[in-house]
């Protein structure tokens, strides 16, 4: 069974969500939306104060070609456009709206018959994937429609149903309720940027859902399901490149598009049948609420701008021995200073971690057992990376190629001495990256 | 729930892996030879084992505490056993105690606090701890007790060992550890028993043994052509024979895999295992000493850093595939 | 004895031979380097502290002599030497040496475990570039002090600890030379090397938070929140507001301290001062007796060496 072929980690599953239907989460009393839910410009309020929206209305234009609208996903009238702390952990703009009812925009078509033919051009597609405000649902929120707009031409769409995080389920469960409508917006992204051989890259400890789509995709040309072995980051873009086709993405600039490969998460594909067939822009979202402690681990389908809090009411309340609240997976989601924080177009899921899980070790020096090098998945030297960031050698530490580096967490994850690799190579790569800029933009 | 939140960076969970459990296999894996050198040598062997062990622990406490004034000492994570065990696996079994524990106190405080603690080191402390010994008391140091003499220490009739005249031991014995020596080299079996556990237990991967063994096998085999004295069949059989005896299995598998003085990525340890192969078999066909194991690895271990310059693990997309 | 003789003969006329060797060697491969290098290097502290911005008092040599050949020794100041070390460097160089402004670091943030409550627990890596990381560390503050003590460490004069009572790093002022390690290891640029000033006094606004006013109270109660009362109050136009935020020049600010007065929040301090008579009102604001790292029961006994004109702060880089 396939695999990337350059280090990993098999953290424990903890999958404790897995196979549980996913229940419509209640409307919140008060919703807030972030400006800044994508990489690229943060997206411009066309909406103000006391105005009155339905659900699905525009209230943020995209702030530049590599940037997306925000959409409402609740009716009612907008309080306030005010600075909140959103899940990055950082205060930035956002637009606060009351909720009153649940009207929607009269254009979305709330019918659930699949809809699979369109007479929609490419290019057109493309725009209405731009208008609906789509971006990367597995949590980076890069705008689909840039990715769907390649600068090389391109030979395959893998789709990212991989999961590798331990406890989330999100696409797990979205993978098992919506099959058809999945392979339906897999077709669309493949019209798209006209490809005709599509890969649904699912870890084998799905094996209901590979199952499953096995069994759909008879009816979809091109599509073909690609079991991985499980293996963490695999559902890194360029890992996945690599264990499906076996094609590596040099370093940046480079994309994954230069080796002829467009990678879309397989909520996102989900996201752009919605928009595509049935007008409905991006303001919901599967979100799994998860922990050892939790009395009722649940994957819930969220409206945007829903505070966190009331997701863990649902799940059964917050646990008595909580130590942290991670937005997204243990092994690269961000530790949460409160719960307020709102749901946005990345948050795959709400792990709280008990208190004794969230303790770190001791870190004692360095044995230099090279275990960190053999589970580097980009074949870096975590061990030196982090020398070098801790005694300020920049230049070295950009021979050494730091810039490469995913933070992936799996250096970190194995070190037996419990040395803070990822912490120390993070803060070199922003410096080094400051350095570079710096560098290219001296007058010459 | 305390009132407070933890905030901290990804990534939030850890494999559970820790050096006391590294060092915890490898003491297991130590234990079948172990066993065995107290069945062949007897209370000599536990005498200088248990010596050995305490004595490194003792200094690594002492100098840990007063001597560099760290505010906890690393004793809880176990290297210092692992050095102490080392050491005694080296030393012949009718050693005086006063050797061992000088023996003991360079390997600690020279071979490896010296050099700042755990991590630090550029060579390996047993090995250090050994050849220190070697040089100082060349004597005491290469009279090895006759086996099965269970209940002598100090008085011990002594005998060659079988490197002294390889060409007629037996093969049984250098394999099931049958013969003279220093305590935990002389059953090859048990070590490899001793590998199998420590690659099953993913404290050390397969390279540096495997590199070692194969070369010094090809280059003993290739020496003994140049020579030009025996059959092709005799010279396969000796050089295997160089493989069962002295402390070839002993330093492939346990020393020169230390972690803090071997390469870190696969191909410098191919590379590494490969020169100390090559060295033993120079050592020990054309140099003056019968043994060369321990400073072929001492060699190579100055050699390390130079390794890790140079070989640099497979990087992501070196080359660009389609 | 024949042994003996040849044995001496031997290594005598080796060590003869190489020695002549060694010596054609240094001959023909000599380095030409200015004299004058060597003579101002004997003359520095030898402290290899970097406080003047070169590698080490040899670099601080090369580059004043490379100076003196442009014509000036603008710019160039040995912190740890001082005025007396600049004059010997300007003497041997053939120049003239002018009294400039002795400075100090000056850490602007009030955000004490008291005025600023601690809302989470930071589980990681002690280093304040570290945990800048995680946007507000375990306060809701994003720009305060993180108390890791970065700076603590890049002090080669052990001129600044951290109070284990406020969380803050307090500099003791007869010992800093105004190198600039802690101001470059802040992530935050908390620290800000200013001028002395007169008696060691000056005032200081001892706030970074640049959020808007209520969002800053929120976090720590003694955060500037923009008001503009100091701004009104300032009969010298020596502060002004950017971004939510008071910021008092040095070289305009006449000490009269009625901004400090003015401040509803206790966010301006006058460091140094004797302590006021005691008045009818009250003092603005009583957080600003609460500020340890001024000491304001005698002045302190600082040594001021008028130094030259002092080179411009260092570029403190976004880390």
């Amino acid at each position: 069974m396939k695999t990337f072929r350059i280090g990993g980690v098999h953290p424990q599953e903890n999958k404790l969500s897995a196979g549980k239907k996913i229940e419509v989460m209640d409307l919140p009393k008060q919703a807030v939306f972030p400006l800044s839910q994508h990489i690229g410009a943060p997206a411009v309020p066309c909406v103000a104060k006391g105005e009155l929206v339905k659900v699905g209305t525009k209230i943020a234009d995209a702030g530049g070609f590599v940037s997306a609208p925000i959409h409402s996903s609740v009716s009612g009238k907008v309080a306030k456009i005010d600075t909140v702390i959103d899940a990055s952990g950082y205060r930035k703009p956002a637009i606060i709206i009351d909720v009153d009812g649940d009207e929607w925009e009269p254009a979305i078509d709330r019918d659930e018959t699949l809809v699979r033919q369109t007479p929609l051009e490419p290019k057109e597609i493309v725009a209405k994937v731009q208008e609906a405000g789509i971006v990367g649902m597995g949590g980076a929120c890069f705008p689909a429609h840039v990715k769907l707009s390649p600068r090389t031409p391109v030979d395959v769409v893998i789709i990212n149903a991989v999961e590798c995080e331990p406890y989330l389920t999100a696409d797990h469960s979205l993978m098992l309720e919506k099959p058809d409508e999945i392979l339906v917006g897999v077709s669309l992204i493949m019209k798209a940027v006209g490809v005709k051989k599509a890969y649904i890259a699912i870890e084998n400890n799905k094996p209901d859902a590979i199952a499953l789509m096995q069994e759909k995709v008879k009816d979809y040309a091109g599509i073909e399901v690609c079991p991985l072995r499980v293996k963490y980051p695999q559902g890194g873009e360029k890992q996945l490149i690599d264990a499906v086709v076996g094609r590596q993405v040099p370093n940046p600039p480079a994309l994954p598009a230069d080796v002829g490969a467009i990678v879309q998460n397989v909520g996102t594909a989900f996201a752009i049948y919605e928009a595509v067939m049935k007008n409905k822009p991006l303001f919901e979202r599967v979100v799994t609420v998860t922990g050892k402690s939790v009395s009722e681990p649940k994957n819930l389908l969220t409206r945007m701008g829903t505070p966190m809090s009331l997701l863990i009411e649902k799940a059964g309340g917050m646990p008595e021995d909580t130590g942290k609240v991670i937005g997204g997976g243990p092994m690269m989601g961000k530790a949460l200073l409160n719960t307020e924080v709102p749901v946005c177009k990345g948050s795959s899921g709400i792990l709280l971690m008990t208190e004794k899980e969230s303790l770190r070790g001791e870190a004692q020096p360095c044995i230099r057992c090279s275990k960190c090098v053999t589970v580097c998945p980009m074949g870096l030297e975590p061990y030196l990376l982090q020398k070098l960031s801790e005694h300020a050698d920049w230049e070295r530490a950009e021979a050494e190629q730091i810039m490469t580096c995913i933070e992936c967490g799996s250096c970190q994850f194995t070190c037996p001495a419990h040395r803070p690799l990822l912490d120390w190579i993070r803060m070199g790569k922003g410096t080094v990256g400051g350095i570079i800029r710096a560098r290219a933009n001296k007058p010459k | 729930m305390s009132n407070k939140l933890k905030v901290s960076l990804s990534p939030h969970v850890h494999s559970g892996d820790s050096i006391r459990r590294n060092m915890d296999w490898v003491i297991v894996a130590l234990l079948p030879a172990l066993l065995w050198s107290f069945y062949v040598f007897g209370w000599g062997a536990v005498i200088v084992t248990l010596t050995s062990v305490a004595s490194c622990i003792l200094f690594e406490w002492a100098i840990s505490k007063y001597i560099l004034k760290t505010a906890k000492t690393t004793l809880a994570d176990g290297s210092a056993i692992v050095t102490g065990l080392l050491l005694a696996f080296n030393l012949p079994s009718n050693l005086p105690l006063y050797i061992i524990i000088m023996g003991a106190l360079f390997a600690i405080g020279v071979g490896k606090m010296s050099f700042g603690g755990l991590g630090n080191n550029i060579f390996n402390p047993a090995l250090l701890g050994r050849v220190f010994l070697l040089i100082s008391f060349p004597v005491k140091m290469t009279t090895w007790p006759v086996p099965h003499q269970h209940t002598a220490y100090a008085d011990a009739v002594t005998a060659a060992t079988p490197l002294a005249d390889l060409q007629s031991a037996n093969l049984g014995d250098l394999f099931f550890g049958n013969i003279g020596g220093s305590l935990g080299e002389v059953s090859a079996l048990l070590l490899l028993v001793g590998f199998v556990i420590l690659l099953l237990r993913k404290v050390i991967s397969w390279h540096i043994p495997v590199s070692i063994l194969c070369s010094a096998f090809v280059f003993s085999v290739l020496f003994y052509i140049l020579q030009g004295k025996m059959s092709f069949g005799d010279i396969c059989l000796i050089s295997l024979k160089h493989l069962l005896a002295g402390g070839m299995m002993l330093g492939a598998v346990f020393m020169a895999t230390d972690y803090v003085t071997s390469p870190m990525t696969h191909k410098g340890m191919l590379i590494y295992g490969a020169c100390i192969g090559f060295l033993v078999v120079c050592i020990r066909l054309f140099g003056s000493y019968p043994e060369g194991m321990s400073f072929a690895i001492l060699i190579m271990n100055a050699f390390t850093p130079l390794i890790n310059n140079a070989c640099k693990p497979k990087r992501f997309a070196k080359e660009v595939k389609k | 004895m024949n042994v003996i003789l040849v044995a001496v003969i031997a290594l005598g006329a080796l060590g003869l031979v190489l020695a002549a060797v060694l010596f054609l060697i240094a001959k023909k491969f000599a380095v030409e380097e200015d004299p004058r290098i060597a003579q101002v290097a004997e003359v520095l502290p030898q402290a290899n502290c970097g406080g003047c911005g070169f590698p080490g008092c040899s670099g601080f040599a090369e580059a004043c002599v490379k100076a003196a050949n442009e014509g000036s020794l603008e710019g160039k100041l040995c912190p740890v030497g001082g005025q007396p070390v600049m004059e010997k460097v300007a003497e041997i160089l053939g120049m003239t040496a002018e009294a400039g402004e002795q400075r100090v670091a000056v850490v602007r943030c009030n955000g004490t475990c008291a005025n600023r409550p601690r809302t989470a627990q930071y589980d990681g890596v002690r280093s304040c570039r570290i945990a800048h990381n995680t946007a507000g560390g375990e306060t809701g503050c994003f720009f305060g002090c993180l108390g890791c003590g970065d700076c603590v460490a890049a002090c080669t004069f052990d001129a600044i600890h951290m109070n284990p009572e406020t969380g803050l790093p307090e500099v003791d002022e007869t010992k800093c030379t105004a190198c600039g390690a802690c101001t470059k290891a802040c992530p935050r640029n908390i620290i800000e090397l200013r001028p002395m000033g007169k008696k060691g006094r000056r005032m200081v606004v001892r706030c970074v938070n640049k959020e808007k006013g209520p969002v800053a109270k929120k976090a720590c109660a003694a955060a500037c929140i923009g008001c503009g009362k100091c701004v009104k109050t300032c009969e010298f136009e020596a502060i002004t507001l950017e971004n939510n935020l008071a910021y008092i020049d040095p070289t305009k600010c006449r000490l009269c301290r009625k901004c400090e007065e003015a401040c509803p929040q206790g966010s301006i301090v006058a460091m140094n001062f004797p302590p006021r008579k005691p008045k009818a009102e009250a003092p603005a604001a009583p957080k600003a007796a609460e500020t340890p790292a001024t000491p304001q029961a005698e002045p302190v006994k600082i040594v001021i060496p008028t130094v030259e004109t002092a080179p411009k702060a260092p570029e403190t880089p976004n880390v």
